[in-house]
């Protein structure tokens, strides 16, 4: 009997201390905004392999996630992943982070279907497949109550395999915005093909190469019950909703082969540079102008396509709207955030980071892109030249076709305190990078 | 930059070499002679005749050249592809396999959403039936027997032939 009482105490003993570590974990849990838990990350030596400002580090929050495209990040660090193509019929991964270590683990799969688009509000965890998007109810830490009950809040867009993913952003009107890609390179009779020229009026546009708008109040919407909020865009992968400015911003992926369809006009090293990658802040109505201009950011022209007569000097239609910045050509943005977290500095709070894919139509010139830019932005407008935030994705000094890069960044999402994720749908890779405010070592 | 692709072009040279030795080692002619003499062949390519070492480097020469203008774009100098967008031609079927196949899309075109080991590709790949038979034999030899690949060359007959068939059939 003796030994069972001595026995019971040591149990109940353990089990204080159990229960005392379990407070300890949850302390540090609710306290991920303070600095000091800042230390408890565990940081890579060599930046995961990432080139970065002085003062910030990273690291690899996970890895061989399948093809990660745009990721949501909790007010309590958890994080939704949106997947290319759903594994083993799970689309949406979320995962945790159970030490404070940086790390984080799958906790759940759900969602049988292959997407781009995720974004968490109060509202719910909104997530898209190529055609439709739906919304998942969320409690209060943003855990999606249940998987199986599910709402489809837009359905039917066209989805012709080219450019069909369905990127989306809110903003705090109730509305929802989708892009809905062109399938087509430049709206040729025969896409892609050698000496066809463009469709006037382009048809493609009646159901596709803008941004639509929808409500989030209402479910199973399509063409009918939303509109076209802007055209002229080729494929928006990257969008996002500005809260200072109040207005949608997008990057836009130029179109391709310049040179391949048109050799007498565009010598290979121009078709690399040509044309712009470019960002628009959109009103209701804007027409960037696809696919009968593109943006010459040599020559900071809105020049007619040549499948609609151009030269590579004529110029396009006056009315159609001109890009706030325009970076060089084939980058592919896949991804737009605008900063408004505090932890860096100064320079970055509300202005705009931007994941380049890194490019493919650059070939047979070296690709260029795979990093993160930014841009400053004061007042919502851009307040000085972009720059390289985060470089080295690829792993490589020299890329000359894609399938060499050992990481694409795809995706951004900003942490609860700040961090900035980057997610990467060629190694399957989550990054986090974080000011330490220390120089480099 | 230009150092860079120099330096690339020095790490290609070698392997174009290799390809060209290795498609004169499977030459037609030697084809139909072959009877399980393996070593001994391969020890022939090592002092190519001039007679078949002018053959093999029209199709590779003059089909790399066809490749650089209108398939390089989308395909890549090493024939991987476009994750998402643009099919690898490297250790594929519907290259190395059937050639009127291969001929069917090159002729054509393919906009099907092709699946290769579990990836869709998307994009549209246009007609390229402007090209001449000459043309489309040398390219699609050229993608047969490059990036690793190691097939039958098409000829310019197969070509006119599947050419001819597919005209009956409109």
């Amino acid at each position: 009997m003796k030994e069972y009482a001595k026995k019971s105490i040591k149990t109940a003993t353990y089990l204080l201390w159990a229960l005392g570590l379990v407070f300890l974990v949850g302390c540090g849990g609710e306290q991920k905004n303070d600095a000091t838990q800042e230390t408890a990350l565990d940081l890579s030596p060599d930046n995961a392999g990432l080139t970065l400002p002085d003062g910030f580090g990273a690291l690899k929050v996970a890895d061989s996630l399948g093809k990660p495209r745009h990721i949501a990040v909790t007010a309590q660090g958890g994080i939704y992943v949106k997947l290319e193509n759903a594994v083993d019929g799970k689309g949406i991964l979320y995962l945790e982070d159970d030490d404070g270590n940086g790390t984080a683990e799958v906790k759940q799969g759900f969602g049988d279907y292959g997407g781009t688009g995720i974004l968490l509000d109060k509202s719910g965890l909104y997530a898209s497949s190529n055609s439709e998007v739906f919304r998942y109810k969320v409690d209060a830490d943003g855990k999606v109550v249940d998987p199986a009950s599910v709402d489809t809040l837009i359905t039917g867009l066209i989805d012709r395999r080219q450019h069909n993913s369905k990127s989306i952003a809110l903003d705090n009107s109730g509305n929802i915005y989708v892009n809905i890609g062109a399938y087509s390179n430049s709206c040729q009779k025969e896409d892609r093909a050698l000496g066809s020229m463009g469709m006037k009026p382009c048809p493609i546009l009646d159901s596709a190469g803008g941004i639509w708008q929808f409500r989030t109040d209402a479910i199973k919407q399509s063409y009918g019950e939303g509109k076209r909020f802007a055209t002229g865009l080729r494929n928006v992968v990257g969008l996002d909703w500005n809260e200072r400015d109040n207005h949608l911003f997008v990057m836009q992926h130029g179109r391709d082969q310049l040179h391949t369809l048109f050799p007498d006009i565009y010598d290979i090293e121009t078709s690399a540079n040509l044309p712009a990658e470019t960002m628009y802040r959109l009103e209701e109505g804007s027409d960037a102008g696809w696919p009968y201009i593109y943006y010459d950011q040599n020559q900071n022209k809105k020049i007619m396509a040549p499948e609609y007569g151009g030269d590579g000097k004529k110029l396009g239609a006056e009315d159609i709207q001109d890009p706030i910045v325009a970076f060089p050509g084939h980058l592919a943005p896949n991804a737009l955030l605008f900063y408004t977290g505090d932890m860096f500095p100064e320079k970055y709070r509300n202005g705009a980071f931007i994941a380049f894919h890194g490019s493919w139509n650059r070939a047979p010139e070296e690709q260029e892109g795979y990093n993160v830019a930014f841009v400053p932005f004061e007042n919502g407008r851009p307040s000085g030249d972009y720059e390289i935030f985060a470089d080295g994705f690829a792993g490589t000094d020299s890329i000359m076709s894609p399938d060499e890069a050992q990481h694409r960044p795809t995706g951004l999402a900003q942490g609860p305190d700040g961090s900035l994720y980057v997610s990467d749908d060629q190694g399957g890779t989550l990054f986090r990078i974080v000011y330490t405010d220390e120089a480099e070592q | 930059m230009i150092l860079a692709r120099n330096f690339r072009t020095a790490q290609i040279a070698p392997l174009f070499i290799f390809l060209i030795g290795s498609i004169y080692g499977c030459g037609e002619k030697k084809k139909e002679n072959d009877t399980h003499t393996k070593p001994a062949s391969e020890q022939e390519s090592e002092v190519p005749s001039p007679v078949e070492s002018a053959d093999v480097p029209e199709y590779m020469a003059e089909g790399q050249k066809v490749y650089a203008q209108y398939c390089l774009s989308c395909h890549q100098v090493n024939g991987t592809g476009v994750s998402r967008l643009n099919p690898p031609l490297k250790d594929t079927d519907y290259v190395l396999g059937d050639k009127n196949r291969l001929l069917g899309i090159l002729v054509n075109g393919s906009n099907v959403g092709l699946e290769i080991r579990g990836e869709t590709y998307s994009n549209a790949m246009p007609s390229f039936k402007q090209l001449d038979d000459t043309e489309l034999a040398h390219v699609a030899s050229y993608i047969r027997n490059s990036f690793g690949n190691s097939a039958t060359p098409v000829t310019i007959g197969e070509v006119s032939t599947f050419r001819t068939k597919s005209e009956n059939q409109k």
